[in-house]
């Protein structure tokens, strides 16, 4: 059929719409990384001398680190002395009302429709932006104030709770955890730190934004959140970057704490540059997420809809260390043009009756590669431990491709695994059944597509559900009935 | 309503509707039926624009415009409906909300404003009744682990809801059982008026026991070879095809 395959190289070759520039007066880093970096960084932010410490600490593994070479694509060169690690917009980066942002910077803001202006937040989202390596702006700080809750950015949490920030920085992803985790503590410069106090249940989404604007710099934000026991939070992350000729690296570290009967929910939509058709360009996401069920009946839940980035490589992991904790992974990975994906999840089943659920979506188009990669362990305490792993992938097109490589290590014989994979092409006959009811292709597509994803997508918060929807193009299911 | 005037397709070289002739006014049941391999199921697919058909000549309009210039969801926008003999499953897509795009992209292209949830659910609910269709299927996933006669029932359904000017069934009947076969051809004929048309494949003489046409074409080679009333069904039942491709080659 002509017409569909047409249009899905078309879908394949769809251009990135957030790909402006913002010009903003801009304090800039020469490229080029050394210990007098690192001090630059802490320096400029004010940071304490234990903090540094940790930087120089990260940094001197860092040195000694090689690139790994297990991934399922070809390593790019990694020129880390080509980039600046520290940009940030040169006005006043702490903001205690919007009256005081700079409006070139709110009109990008709005361009990305960012839920930033107050009329928006009646939807219930506190946001925190991160524009380069600054935190520009967290809304309704004061109302969360209330409650004991810490939303705010890294940097401020340094000064204002560094007891939290020490005791709880590098605990689940330590300082030397792999290259670019040791690259992330070394040079982070902002991020956004969240505490929801004992027994609090938080009353709205807490959502943070990256931008990537300056050119030549890299990101390399650190988010730390701490749920405290029976504590409950559901937290969002979104991003977008410009369209630059060179690779851009977004080397960020998640960290995640949750203790007794605690809940968190983390979703990423993340959308950075993929590159042009010909996969010049495009954003490097090389990122380490992780977070641990410390107490019993704690709960964690990753869910993650990938569709930009030249590279995503990222594997959000969850450690269930209290008995009875839950750690669950949803994910849509998007590839498309010369886009790749390798990422899946890492459980590790520590205590006992702990569960786990992995539910991964690939859809694969163009010149797309998208590999999911998994590992389920169980340690010899896991008792009764039980995994459900699910991992299917779409081809749309006959040049794209799937991959899967799921791990699993038991070391108890109590433990329940089970795995199931499909692989699934959008098949022109699905395509003729809605057309013949006259549906044209392009919505078929979205249907199709929309409906292989429909188990992460409904995982969603409702605020990033409709973004996400946007972003694979998908109309909304279950509108009706 | 339709008119298919010496039409001739294939596909990859291979003719398979050797000039076809066939006028359907508004109001009729038109059965074709004939042996494998005369191009029945051929003739559902070119009618309703799939591509791997090619047209080599002839032509088909649908109320004085040409089909043949037109991609598949426009024909189905302009009234045609195919029944597949093997309706397809698309998982996570629930069937109300396909059935919902399918019919406000029609009311689109008529020029109609798309209808409210509410008067759409309202429909949804009569014609489930007419139709007596499965109020569990209607939000379950598209065809999705639906049985044969399932699915063969939804696109009953389906007819109903999208109210086509141009019905084709295409064996609609095969894989049904007797009860599933009634239910089916009770749905049909309701949904028969003096405003629309139908065109029933088929190889069997059962299902226009049921739903009585008001023309038999019997089709072999690629050509209508053969054309009578309900009755011509019967004898074709009793004596099979053969005797009517001798009675053309004399």
């Amino acid at each position: 059929m002509e017409n569909s395959t047409e249009y899905l190289e078309e879908i394949a070759g769809k251009e990135y719409e957030h790909g402006f520039v913002t010009d903003i007066e801009m304090d800039i880093l020469p490229p080029g990384l050394n210990e007098d970096t690192i001090r630059f960084i802490s320096k400029k932010k004010e940071e304490p001398e234990w903090l540094l410490e940790w930087r120089l600490k990260a940094f001197h593994a860092f040195e000694k680190m090689d690139l790994p070479g297990w991934q399922n694509f070809k390593m790019p060169d990694m020129n880390f002395q080509g980039i600046s690690y520290y940009a940030a917009p040169s006005s006043k980066p702490k903001y205690d009302s919007l009256d005081q942002v700079d409006p070139e910077l709110l009109a990008t803001f709005e361009k990305l429709g960012i839920p930033l202006s107050e009329q928006k937040s009646l939807a219930g989202v506190a946001v925190d932006v991160v524009f380069d390596s600054v935190s520009v702006k967290t809304t309704y700080k004061e109302e969360l104030n209330k409650l004991g809750i810490i939303f705010c950015s890294f940097g401020e949490a340094v000064k204002e709770h560094p007891e939290l920030v020490k005791q709880y920085l590098g605990s689940v992803v330590p300082h030397s955890d792999n290259i670019f985790a040791a690259l992330n503590a070394a040079v982070f410069s902002d991020g956004s730190f969240v505490y929801i106090p004992k027994g609090v249940r938080c009353p709205m989404e807490l959502s943070t934004y990256f931008r990537i604007n300056a050119q030549n710099t890299g990101q390399f934000e650190r988010t730390l959140i701490v749920a405290d026991k029976e504590a409950y939070v559901s937290y969002l992350e979104g991003c977008t970057a410009p369209m630059r000729d060179e690779n851009q690296l977004h080397a960020a570290v998640v960290e995640i704490v949750v203790m007794d009967n605690a809940e968190v929910k983390y979703s990423t939509v993340q959308n950075w540059y993929p590159g042009d058709a010909e996969g010049k360009g495009g954003i490097y996401n090389f990122v380490t997420k992780r977070g641990i069920c410390k107490g019993a009946n704690a709960v964690l839940s990753w869910t993650q809809v990938e569709t930009g980035s030249a590279i995503t490589w990222k594997y959000p992991s969850v450690i269930l260390q209290g008995d009875n904790s839950y750690g669950e992974f949803y994910s849509v990975a998007v590839t498309k043009g010369k886009q790749i994906a390798d990422t899946g999840t890492k459980i590790y089943h520590l205590g006992a009756n702990t569960r786990s659920r992995i539910i991964s979506k690939g859809i694969s188009a163009g010149n797309g590669q998208n590999s999911y990669r998994g590992l389920v362990q169980i340690g010899s305490k896991a008792d009764n431990a039980r995994n459900f792993t699910q991992c299917d992938s779409m081809l749309i097109g006959d040049r794209c491709g799937a991959h899967t490589f799921p791990y699993i290590e038991s070391r108890n014989n109590t433990a329940t695994l089970e795995h199931e994979a499909t692989t699934s092409k959008i098949g022109e006959d699905q395509i003729f059944y809605l057309n013949a009811r006259g549906i044209d292709t392009e919505k078929a597509v979205e249907m199709i597509v929309n409906g292989f994803a429909k188990e992460v997508l409904n995982k969603l918060p409702m605020e990033f559900a409709v973004e996400a929807q946007k972003l694979l193009a998908i109309s909304l299911e279950g509108s009706v009935g | 309503m339709l008119s298919i005037k010496n039409l001739h397709a294939g596909v990859e070289e291979k003719e398979i509707l050797k000039g076809l002739n066939l006028e359907v006014k508004a109001g009729e049941v038109h059965a074709i039926m004939g042996p494998n391999g005369a191009g029945k199921s051929s003739l559902a697919s070119v009618l309703s624009g799939r591509q791997n058909y090619e047209v080599t000549e002839g032509s088909i309009s649908l109320d004085g415009k040409d089909l043949l210039d037109m991609s598949p969801e426009d024909r189905a926008r302009e009234g045609v409906f195919l029944a597949f003999q093997y309706p397809i499953e698309i998982p996570g897509v629930s069937n109300i909300n396909f059935l919902k795009t399918a019919m406000n992209e029609i009311r689109k292209y008529k020029g109609l404003e798309a209808m409210t949830a509410k008067e759409f659910l309202a429909l949804s609910k009569e014609k489930q009744k007419l139709v007596e269709f499965d109020a569990k299927l209607v939000n379950r996933s598209l065809n999705e682990g639906f049985s044969g006669g399932e699915k063969k029932r939804n696109e009953i359904f389906q007819l109903a809801m999208l109210e086509p000017k141009l019905s084709i069934l295409d064996e609609t009947d095969s894989g049904l059982d007797i009860d599933a076969l009634r239910i089916v051809s009770r749905g049909v004929n309701k949904l028969r008026s003096k405003d629309n048309a139908f065109i029933i494949i088929t190889h069997y003489q059962r299902l226009l026991d049921y739903i009585v046409p008001d023309f038999v074409h019997v089709l072999s080679d690629g050509k209508i070879v053969k054309t009578g009333g309900k009755e011509l069904a019967l004898e074709l039942e009793e004596r099979g095809y053969d005797w009517i491709k001798e009675e053309t080659v004399s």
